[in-house]
């Protein structure tokens, strides 16, 4: 057997799981379908940690909800990712509404959830003034907050790789078979054995399971548009805002995000696994149901839309089990949201379900728990100059919009996952997720990126497998 | 912390100008702060002819045009720090910036100039539905890998918007083997220079439909096709209309937006109108001793209408170090009908000529220009041709300020002037 364990696809749940497994005295594997990691949900999504009050008491989602989130800020500290615990309300717009509060209230205390609070009108209105003057009330929950989401990912993926686990990008799997004692696992650069496998596809979960012969859940994609709002509105609200849910989900949500812009979405809609496109219709219905909220919300400074799709199942909890069609092979699949949230509980349930198919887990002596990275525009003036001392190109800026350096895009593509792409870097350093949306730093991340790679600028691509930028020379050609 | 007499943030043309029109008035102390590699700005990368027929009466590229300042420059003792990026201006006048070889610095000045351009808006600010695939690029950004990288971003193009730098992109594409489909613009009429329109589009056949949007963008990994749909007089796509284009590339230009981000910080007064500082004829922000010029204070058509402005700046800039102060109560500027904004947004009681820039919100045939002291009219220019495209201006000598008795004027278009 080539490993004990390969963990499919490196989102948000498989590099949570990587990151508990690599602890420990065990062969790791994470094969990534993509050519880098939180490429799927992971990167478009409400990037909001929930409290856990929306999940039905006695639910996987309910427990690991609650769970993730109790863990969310200390993982965040050590592995140096933008975190901020904002706490959010739901708004009661209705007398309806008022009774979806009192339901919420209740399943979040049966849950568990820490320090929640029904507010009246005027409570609500001076913690946000910006709110809708409909406004009733509110259910108020502190532990919420907001996270980078990718970074996270990362960072739990670049620490299990630190700690001894193998990261394979642009590895899809394509096959699986059931072994003597495990899997034998097909990818495009050739096949590896297992003892254990742990499914964390995502939107393409479902998929994985029917290649282990188990047809026991179907993902059925569920799209939801955003939008990006500048910085000039990201102060707009200073708590998560959550309309009442309702049986298409939690509604429109605005809020900050952990890089200053205001967020707002999602809509819901069935799609294809790979449908990210952004629809006219999509997006009115996200703009105008937002401003119900929030009605100054000022759409014409809006930065950037995507849209993310959800895994949702056709079972109303998460799947998070030993398959029972393929022994040794574990579900950590349909997690839509509070998915972001769960995400540490569920590195460790899985760990568990491993533990109790037979796998003996031995702590590792010395592991490395522990994450930083240079963010220029926060050190201090002191610190700047110190830094520029030792390496220059931290002085020149790349991205003007959110002071992102050269020395910092350099450090980023050295790293134990470096990107190698424009979007790449993006996520990793920030640059070009500013209001020029890389307008002028694209070029010259692309220029960078195949300097410190060592490969031809027309070969950088803007994200995944084949979104190329450049078709070659022109006429005069690159020649100064 | 280092003094200096007056500090320029950005060397452009806009800068450049402001600076040495401060020099001949006497100042010796004049720092310039680029955020490039090199000064000249955008017009390092308008590598096409067409700059400087007012000023020089001669037709020049952007890096020649450019270059003829920065030789003016360095006959004189401006110091220009380039790499340097700005990151913080207070509303005292310090300046707070960052470089590789100076580290992080801070600067007093005396007076300081604002001449930081602007920027391209991008798809998210006009949310195109769509894929989010490769092959979308802003046209600057475009024309940047065209013609200081040397690459080319793709091989069939549709254009959206007709913004001059779309309409220039069109034929620098098409001139290194592109096809370019179409020019799609959402107005009824074209928003770049007439001479544009046709050396750039006319002249290689590319058709330019007005009143058309790009409806939908297709593609899973690099652009294969747009939707383009005609819309209607609210600019809402016609269901029934649409028309595919089988493409590689979309280029964008659909305006452009002064940036102005250090100039908010510092407490700077901006106008929603132009997204620029509010200024005073002398272009005087609403900080003292603080100036914008270029495309900061608003966007520009023409180079040339850049550096006068800027000189006059730089003139005033000059005066305030002198210790100089306009006098004179102030008179505002208001927007008639047809008229999106002006330039300045208010002059001083008193003051010699003073000359308008703005722009109209539609086109106009045999109009007049009127400006009016209530019900008064103090002056009224006829005028053949306007649109939202060019920018227009007026100049009032001081005779005619003089009248105005009520402390606001407005500039309006009379339709139909004969």
């Amino acid at each position: 057997m080539d490993y004990d364990v390969v963990i499919i696809g490196c989102g948000i749940v498989g590099a949570a799981c990587a990151y508990e497994l690599a602890k420990h005295d065990l062969r790791v594997c994470v094969l990534e379908a993509s050519n880098d990691v939180a490429n799927g949900t992971t990167k478009a999504n409400s990037a909001i940690v929930h409290a856990g009050f929306d999940p039905l008491p006695g639910t996987k989602m309910a427990r690991l909800n609650v769970r993730g989130t109790a863990m969310m800020g200390e993982l965040c500290r050590k592995l140096d990712v933008p975190y901020r615990n904002n706490g959010s309300l739901v708004l009661s717009l209705s007398e309806s509404d008022d009774g979806i509060l009192q339901k919420l209230y209740a399943q979040g205390v049966a849950n568990g959830v820490p320090g929640l609070a029904l507010l009246d009108r005027t409570q609500t209105l001076s913690m946000e003034p910006n709110l809708s003057p409909a406004v009733r009330g509110s259910l108020f929950a502190p532990s919420a907050g907001i996270v980078n989401p990718w970074e996270l990912c990362l960072a739990l993926a670049e620490t299990a790789v630190r700690n001894g686990a193998e990261l394979r990008l642009s590895a899809p799997v394509t096959a699986i078979a059931q072994t003597a004692g495990g899997f034998c696992l097909t990818t495009p650069n050739g096949k590896l054995t297992t003892r254990y496998a742990v499914n964390c596809a995502g939107v393409f979960s479902d998929r994985i399971a029917v290649m282990a012969g188990d047809r026991s859940f179907r993902i059925q994609p569920a799209k939801g548009e955003y939008f990006l709002l500048d910085k000039s509105e990201g102060t707009r609200v200073d708590h998560v805002i959550f309309r009442c849910p309702s049986e298409l989900g939690k509604g429109v949500l605005v809020t900050p995000t952990v890089h200053g812009n205001l967020l707002v979405g999602p809509n819901a809609a069935p799609c294809d696994a790979d449908d990210v496109a952004n629809t006219a219709a999509g997006m009115d219905f996200v703009r105008v149901s937002a401003q119900r909220s929030v009605p100054g919300i000022n759409f014409r400074d809006n930065i950037r839309n995507f849209a993310g799709v959800r895994a949702n199942s056709d079972r109303p909890d998460f799947i998070i089990e030993a398959s029972a069609a393929a022994p040794g092979l574990i579900h950590a699949a349909g997690i839509r949201s509070p998915g972001l949230s769960a995400a540490p509980a569920i590195g460790l349930e899985v760990l568990e379900l491993l533990r109790q198919a037979g796998l003996e887990l031995r702590k590792k002596e010395t592991i490395i728990d522990s994450r930083k990275r240079v963010r220029f525009h926060a050190l201090s003036d002191e610190e700047k100059n110190e830094l520029i001392r030792t390496d220059p190109r931290y002085g020149r800026v790349i991205c003007r919009c959110e002071t992102v350096t050269e020395g910092e895009i350099v450090a980023c593509l050295h790293t134990p996952i470096p990107p190698v792409s424009v979007n790449g870097v993006k996520r990793r350093v920030g640059a070009g997720m500013g209001r020029c949306q890389g307008g002028f730093c694209g070029p010259r991340v692309q220029e960078i990126i195949a300097r410190e790679l060592g490969i031809d600028p027309t070969k950088v691509l803007m994200d995944w497998e084949g979104t190329w930028v450049l078709s070659g020379e022109t006429k005069g050609g690159t020649a100064q | 912390m280092t003094a200096h007499e007056l500090v320029v943030i950005g060397g452009g043309p806009a800068g450049l100008a402001a600076a040495l029109a401060a020099w001949e008035q006497g100042v010796r102390d004049i720092l310039i702060l680029e955020r490039d590699n090199q000064a000249g700005g955008i017009l390092n990368q308008c590598i096409h002819n067409g700059f400087g027929l007012h000023r020089f009466q001669e037709e020049l590229t952007g890096p020649e045009y450019a270059g003829r300042f920065i030789d003016l420059v360095k006959q004189t003792d401006i110091q220009i720090r380039t790499d340097t990026m700005v990151l913080e201006l207070t509303e005292d006048r310090v300046l707070h910036t960052v470089s590789p070889q100076y580290g992080y610095e801070t600067f007093r000045a005396g007076a300081v100039i604002l001449s930081m351009g602007c920027r391209e808006r991008t798809r998210g600010a006009i949310s195109i539905p769509g894929a989010r695939c490769s092959g979308i690029f802003t046209a600057g950004a475009a024309q940047r890998f065209l013609n200081i990288e040397g690459y080319m971003v793709g091989k069939r193009v549709v254009i959206l918007g007709s913004g001059d730098i779309g309409l220039i992109m069109a034929r620098r594409m098409t001139l290194e083997g592109a096809k370019v489909l179409a020019c799609v613009e959402l107005m009824p009429y074209s928003g770049g220079l007439t001479r544009n329109i046709v050396q750039c589009l006319n002249d290689f056949d590319i058709p330019l439909y007005l009143s058309h949007t790009v409806t939908d963008v297709r593609g899973r990994d690099r652009l294969e096709q747009v939707v383009v749909s005609q819309v209607d007089e609210k600019r809402r796509p016609i269901p029934g209309t649409e028309m595919v284009f089988d493409c590689d590339t979309l280029l964008l230009s659909v305006g452009l937006l002064p940036e102005n981000e250090l100039s908010r910080q510092a407490g700077v007064e901006i106008d929603p109108r132009t997204n620029g500082p509010v200024v005073w004829e002398n272009r005087e922000c609403s900080i003292p001793g603080v100036f914008a010029c270029g495309n900061v204070l608003h966007v520009h058509d023409l180079v040339d209408y850049v550096s006068a402005e800027s000189e006059q700046a730089g003139k005033a800039a000059a005066a305030y170090l002198r210790g100089e102060r306009p006098a004179g109560t102030e008179i505002r500027i208001t927007n008639g009908s047809g008229v999106a904004y002006t330039v300045p947004q208010h002059f001083h009681r008193g003051t010699d000529a003073v000359e308008f820039f703005f722009r109209v919100r539609a086109i106009y045939k045999n109009a007049a220009i009127r400006v009016m002291d209530g019900q008064t009219q103090i002056a009224r220019f006829k005028r053949e041709h306007m649109a939202p495209g060019e920018m227009e201006n007026v100049k009032l000598p001081k005779v005619l300020l003089d009248r105005v008795q009520g402390d606001t004027l407005s500039v309006e278009i009379e339709e139909g002037a004969q």
